[in-house]
């Protein structure tokens, strides 16, 4: 994996994410290293995030490494009409790897391919987001024990939500049984069922989420954005129809583990936090040491 | 009608290109594709014809020019079922239909507005997910365009 730049999941094998997986298991019993103390990251955020880019930047820091960048295009030269390739051509000068998340989708394939340092896509658009995807794994691996043979349900946006196709796209390599609710007008794209159809593997799809709790293994939970929805009493109406209770899992398999890629508005209720079933600040957790792992690869140093 | 047709679009030129059967509404796609708007030999077009198998169609005749296969696959795009006729001394030399490529590069713009090929200077590239109802997966966004939405650069 060293010098390959990471742009869509499809992008490493199976093997070499669960290589991944592996090293950021090296990383959990061990987070402070100092073997980045010769490296400079640059961390180019096109548009705000809070856990992607803080949770990267804890990473570098806590193996030694420098990070530069910047959190929002408003402070660069973006502002005076500078092309991406130029600020990308620029800063790879300065950096031995660059951690990019832009609103222009296929922003960070573009760069990967100009770029002399390898490229960590850090969100383009509504396009991909690899790194939430073997964070989610690495979570799923953690509480399950394997990857194999696990009931998957994804509850919520599941048309537009990136995390959710690249996370069904992944578990495609798994034996997954899907679980799909969603309101009618929010279902999973064809092209991302094409996935699991070509896997010869089952998905159900539901409109509600009562009946799926009790057959899952992990429920992977998402956020419903108001500005999918024209009529704002449709929106309203199906906001409420997907809340988690702490009622609602407890009679759930010993292994059951809410997930959420963050952040949550009101689909997980805060009475759901205390409980051990609850994962999601965990799996946030987690990102650090996924991306420990996945920059340490990339620069050859596992 | 149809009798001179036929004799205009195989013995007309003595050397050169016939691409037959395209679509009536595709005639001024395949000319800009090919760049026959500045070409300097005789070039002949017809559109509206009669045609038995699809109803109408359009034909063009480009004299002392042969095609090379990356330049008439492209055609497939727009006109999927073209066949091509090389005449060699008023004679038929070679006739053969088009193939839709595996790659498409630099000719179509991405439908995805959001696409950084519609932000930045770069070669724009597809992959063919499927020949019969096209349809073109971006290399950068990886979102599709389908023929009813392409646009021809």
């Amino acid at each position: 994996m060293k010098n390959k730049s990471l742009v869509s999941i499809n992008d490493f094998s199976k093997e070499e994410q669960l290589r991944v997986l592996e090293v950021a298991r090296e990383f959990e019993k061990n987070p402070v290293q100092t073997i980045l103390q010769d490296y400079v990251v640059a961390s180019l955020f096109f548009e705000p995030s809070t856990r992607t880019r803080l949770s990267f930047e804890s990473a570098v820091n806590r193996l030694g490494g420098k990070v530069i960048g910047f959190s929002e295009a408003g402070s660069t030269s973006v502002k005076k009409g500078e092309s991406l390739r130029d600020t990308i051509l620029t800063i790879a000068n300065y950096s031995d790897l660059i951690v990019m998340r832009n609103p222009i989708e296929g922003s960070a394939r573009f760069a990967s391919e100009i770029s002399p340092v390898p490229i960590i896509n850090a969100g383009d658009g509504a396009n991909q987001h690899p790194t939430q995807t073997l964070l989610d794994l690495y979570s799923i691996l953690k509480t399950q024990g394997s990857l194999d043979n696990l009931n998957v349900a994804f509850v919520g946006d599941l048309k537009y939500g990136r995390t959710v196709h690249s996370l069904v796209i992944a578990l495609c390599n798994f034996n997954t049984t899907f679980h799909l609710v969603s309101p009618i007008e929010l279902k999973l794209p064809s092209s991302v069922k094409m996935h699991i159809k070509e896997k010869n593997l089952t998905y159900y799809q539901y409109t509600d989420m009562e009946e799926v709790i009790p057959k899952a293994d992990i429920l992977y939970m998402t956020r419903i954005q108001r500005e999918r929805f024209s009529d704002p009493l449709e929106y309203e109406r199906i906001k409420n129809s997907y809340n988690l209770h702490n009622d609602m899992i407890v009679d759930t398999k010993e292994n059951f583990r809410v997930l959420h890629p963050l952040p949550r508005v009101n689909e997980i209720d805060i009475n759901v936090d205390p409980s051990p079933k609850a994962y999601y600040f965990e799996q946030a957790l987690n990102g650090v040491f996924v991306r420990q792992a996945l920059m340490a690869l990339i620069l050859g140093l596992r | 009608m149809s009798e001179k047709i036929k004799e205009l679009k195989v013995s007309a030129i003595e050397n050169g290109t016939v691409i037959d059967h395209i679509p009536s509404n595709a005639v001024f796609q395949v000319i800009r594709m090919l760049k026959l708007d500045s070409f300097d030999s005789m070039v002949l077009f017809a559109t509206n014809l009669e045609s038995k198998k699809y109803g109408t169609k359009g034909l063009i005749k480009v004299s002392n020019k042969f095609f090379l296969p990356e330049e008439l696959n492209k055609i497939a795009l727009v006109a999927p079922h073209a066949s091509i006729i090389e005449i060699r001394d008023f004679r038929v030399s070679s006739k053969k239909v088009v193939e839709i490529p595996a790659q498409v590069t630099g000719i179509v713009k991405c439908f995805n507005p959001n696409c950084v090929t519609n932000h930045e200077q770069v070669t724009r590239r597809f992959t063919v997910v499927e020949k019969e109802d096209l349809r073109l997966k971006c290399h950068f966004c990886e979102k599709i365009t389908r023929r009813s939405n392409m646009e021809f650069i």
